[in-house]
């Protein structure tokens, strides 16, 4: 065992802030990185990958938040599950060709974007400085009683989110959960044929993959 | 507001960052991408040597005594081919993807512990690359970005049989996700915690009666095995390298180094997938451990050791003793027993925590719904039979 003081090099602190400070500019050059190219990319593939570029930037910020929870929830469901979703739709339907983005449908419609698009950033930009976002309090579900001293004792993420999501906000979360069982079911009675028979599968996009395997059976029957 | 990132995390950083601290990370990070890697070539040779005997083969015995470097010169093969990219491909994501898919490999393994806490030199550190707060999820994270890899790899090669690969990837991927999340939440609910550092010591308390597998009853371990099993792409789920039906599957347009490092990905999502298995199940590094100095740190981390060796024997052995499944009888493991059972289970496991007598009930209701699923099932079976066979009866077999 050698003695601790010797190695601990105190003169070479690095302050906490700082790291802070870094992540920061780094996750949000990732976010923007990702955003731009979202809308420059051509190749619908390439820009669904910058999208989860971006998800991941934005998982990062979150996590310097200290929201861990809503961090790894990001990956999960929308670098996870949507955006394989949305690459999965781009393969299948033949999408993946590059767009011209010369040509203009709408006459003009390139000015009125810009313009719009100036008009929300300077809008984002006074709401950021005059006040603060959204209800006007730093927090909805209730503080992290976060104590400088004991940085470990600290409430977690997940424990204050689940009690505010399953207490105040449970009307809320309960609409929202029957709201997608709503979409699946309407899903699932628009991608009905009907007339067809008895329907394979729930997911329309497992009938396609059925299809694609029950070919090479039926032939050799 | 000063040091939100590390305030949370490991007991290494509670006395600030300072420069022996990031060595001390640097040595960790360099000590587990060697041992990965080590375990990735061992685990090659071991694979090929216990299915060759399971098939009355000798197996690799050329390279080095009992054909132990034989996957070094496998290496050193791949490395020196001719490197091709298809003329259809898409030649940046093409490039990307082997990437994508070794990646995560690499960072599930992280949260792994691999021992008990050891202090040296004063610091009191975790034998675990990290222990965020929220362990386990990051591990669900990176199992859920590693379909990136084979689904791009599958799409830029830009040919057919690669984009079947692809497409059945993604869709095992997905539904299999949502069994192996759910048998998750039964380990979190037990242990109330996300950390995989704590899941580990909340399961060392009595040798074997109080790891997860024995506790909870063995479905939940059953269902995530089954479950880590089609997520990794193992024997007798391999239908996205389905060589009998694929050609190659995703693989099929890739050569030297990237081939390579698709097949290294694959190995160390099983080697990563064994490791979690025992840290969720078996207790990690628990097991009995004489208490004197020095040993008392090496021994745990034995018992994690032989506990991977024997998953990573049994996946070596599924390979060699199950045929590959077909599509639709995935899909129906995964959306039909599984994610039922293991959502069932749930639900009986919470309301036994919760109250006595209401998880009486629960398990009645559990029954009846299980009853009512399975006529359910038949009926639409038998129904199905019919209406296939109605229109045309002339077709006997």
């Amino acid at each position: 065992m050698v003695p601790g003081a010797l190695f601990h090099f105190s003169w070479l602190k690095i302050p906490a802030n700082r790291i802070d400070f870094l992540t920061f500019v780094f996750s949000a050059a990732i976010v923007l990185v990702g955003a731009v190219n979202v809308v420059r990319q051509r190749n619908p593939v390439l820009a669904a990958l910058s999208l989860v570029m971006t998800l991941f930037g934005v998982a990062v910020l979150f996590v310097e938040q200290q929201a861990n929870f809503l961090a790894a929830v990001q990956i999960i469901v929308y670098a996870g599950a949507i955006v394989v979703l949305f690459l999965f739709v781009i393969m299948f339907l033949g999408v993946d060709r590059e767009e011209s983005i010369s040509e203009e449908p709408l006459r003009g419609q390139r000015f009125w974007a810009y313009l719009l698009m100036a008009l929300t950033f300077v809008g984002l930009l006074l709401a950021g400085l005059g006040s603060r976002f959204g209800s006007g309090v730093p927090s909805v579900a209730g503080t992290l009683n976060d104590n400088p001293a004991h940085p470990r004792s600290a409430t977690p993420d997940v424990v204050v989110l689940g009690k505010s999501v399953f207490t105040t906000y449970l009307f809320a979360f309960e609409i929202t959960s029957a709201l997608l069982v709503i979409a699946v079911v309407g899903a699932v009675v628009l991608a009905r044929r009907p007339g067809a028979g008895p329907l394979a599968e729930e997911d329309d996009d497992e009938v396609e993959v059925e299809v694609e395997t029950a070919e090479p059976e039926e032939v050799s029957t | 507001m000063t040091g939100h990132l590390l305030a949370a995390g490991d007991p290494l950083f509670d006395h600030g960052l300072n420069f022996l601290v990031i060595l001390i990370v640097i040595i960790k990070v360099l000590v587990v991408f060697g041992a990965l890697m080590t375990a990735v070539m061992l685990m090659i040779w071991f694979e090929r040597k216990v299915i060759s005997d399971m098939q009355a083969r000798i197996g690799p015995n050329r390279a080095g005594p009992y054909g132990l470097l034989q996957s070094l010169a496998d290496g050193i093969k791949l490395f020196f081919k001719e490197d091709l990219i298809p003329d259809r491909a898409d030649r940046f994501v093409f490039k990307l993807a082997p990437y994508l898919s070794i990646l995560p490999a690499f960072l599930a393994f992280a949260i792994v512990p691999v021992g008990h806490p050891v202090t040296i030199g004063g610091h009191h550190f975790d034998l675990q690359l990290a222990d965020p707060p929220v362990g386990i999820l990051f591990l669900l994270a990176m199992s859920s970005i590693s379909v990136y890899g084979v689904m791009l790899a599958g799409w830029s090669s830009g040919s057919k049989y690669p984009l079947l690969g692809a497409v059945r990837a993604s869709a095992q991927m997905i539904s299999y996700e949502a069994a192996l999340g759910l048998s998750v939440v039964t380990v979190v609910l037990a242990s109330g915690t996300l950390s995989t550092a704590r899941l580990v010591a909340d399961q060392s308390h009595i040798f074997l009666a109080s790891w997860n597998m024995v506790r909870l009853g063995v479905v939940p371990f059953a269902i995530f095995f089954i479950a880590v099993t089609a997520e990794t792409n193992r024997p007798p789920f391999d239908m996205v390298e389905a060589d009998t039906e694929l050609v190659g599957g995703f693989v099929t347009e890739y050569s030297s180094i990237r081939f390579a490092l698709f097949f290294m990905a694959e190995f160390m999502n099983t080697i990563t997938m064994s490791a979690v298995v025992v840290t969720l199940f078996l207790g990690g590094p628990d097991g009995p451990t004489p208490h004197i100095y020095l040993l008392q740190e090496i021994v745990p981390v034995l018992w994690f050791v032989g506990k991977t060796l024997a998953f990573l024997f049994v996946a070596v052995w599924l390979r060699g003793a199950l045929p590959r499944l077909r599509y639709d009888q995935l899909m129906d493991l995964g959306w039909k027993v599984l994610i039922p059972v293991s959502l069932g289970w749930l639900l009986l496991v919470a309301s036994v925590m919760a109250w006595h007598w209401w998880a009486l009930a629960v398990l009645a209701g559990l029954v009846l719904v299980g009853v009512g699923l399975g006529r359910g099932f038949r009926v639409g079976a038998l129904r199905q039979d019919d209406a296939a066979a109605a229109p045309q009866p002339e077709v006997t077999r």
